[in-house]
């Protein structure tokens, strides 16, 4: 079992893609990491060897914000954008989209479930 | 797609000349401006400037922390007071 940084990753994968599973890291990083690591890309996780493992956890140490401290930093950076006032902080402040995109319909994913408003009539003539 | 370097940031150039101005002096006054789009330099840091938001001006003081933002994200130019109430 692979653990690195924290996290498990899965046995049955391929290297490149299993280290995907680390938040942070995507597929072109988990290449670069392995490219780096000396270790062959198509490597299942689980035949990995301590040294490779080693290799790869000292890897992503060195150059790599990954987890905790990658969310914690995510946070600060829209707390920095609250805390100023500016449009971004503000627009984060009420939960709406933050980068221009329309809220007549959809924007679902920023505002939640719809909240329905009772006793909306339909226009009459 | 962000602005190239090689241009660095866009300051109106009379509110750089203003601003710059003051910093010499050593005086502090707000100042009014229309230009939303300039980009906030260090030198800006602790002035009080009043941005248009296309109805009045609003006093926005500069911190450390707004560097690198534009004037224009700091005067909102909507006002939302919510939605519905009751019918008449």
């Amino acid at each position: 079992m692979a653990r690195i940084v924290g996290v498990d990753l899965p046995k049955n994968k391929r290297g490149e893609i299993g280290l995907t599973y680390i938040y942070g890291i995507g597929r072109s990083s988990a290449q670069k990491i392995l490219d780096k690591a000396g270790v062959d890309r198509n490597i299942k996780v689980k035949d990995w060897s301590d040294d490779q493992i080693s290799s790869i956890r000292k890897v992503v140490n060195e150059s790599y914000k990954v987890e905790g401290e990658l969310r914690s930093s995510v946070q600060l950076n829209i707390k920095r954008l609250m805390d100023i006032g500016s449009y971004r902080g503000i627009r984060h402040r009420i939960g709406l989209p933050v980068r221009g995109q329309s809220t007549k319909n959809n924007a679902r994913t920023r505002k939640g479930r719809k909240k329905t408003v009772a006793n909306k009539k339909k226009a009459t003539k | 797609m962000s602005r190239s370097l090689k241009k660095g940031p866009f300051i109106d150039f009379k509110l750089e000349k203003r601003i710059l101005e003051m910093n010499d002096s050593g005086k502090k006054s707000v100042i009014k401006t229309w230009s939303r789009r300039s980009v906030i330099s260090p030198d800006f840091v602790g002035h009080t400037i009043a941005v248009h938001n296309g109805n009045k001006f609003i006093p926005v003081y500069i911190t450390e922390n707004m560097v690198g933002h534009k004037l224009g994200e700091f005067a909102p130019t909507r006002i939302f007071r919510g939605h519905g109430g009751k019918q008449k």
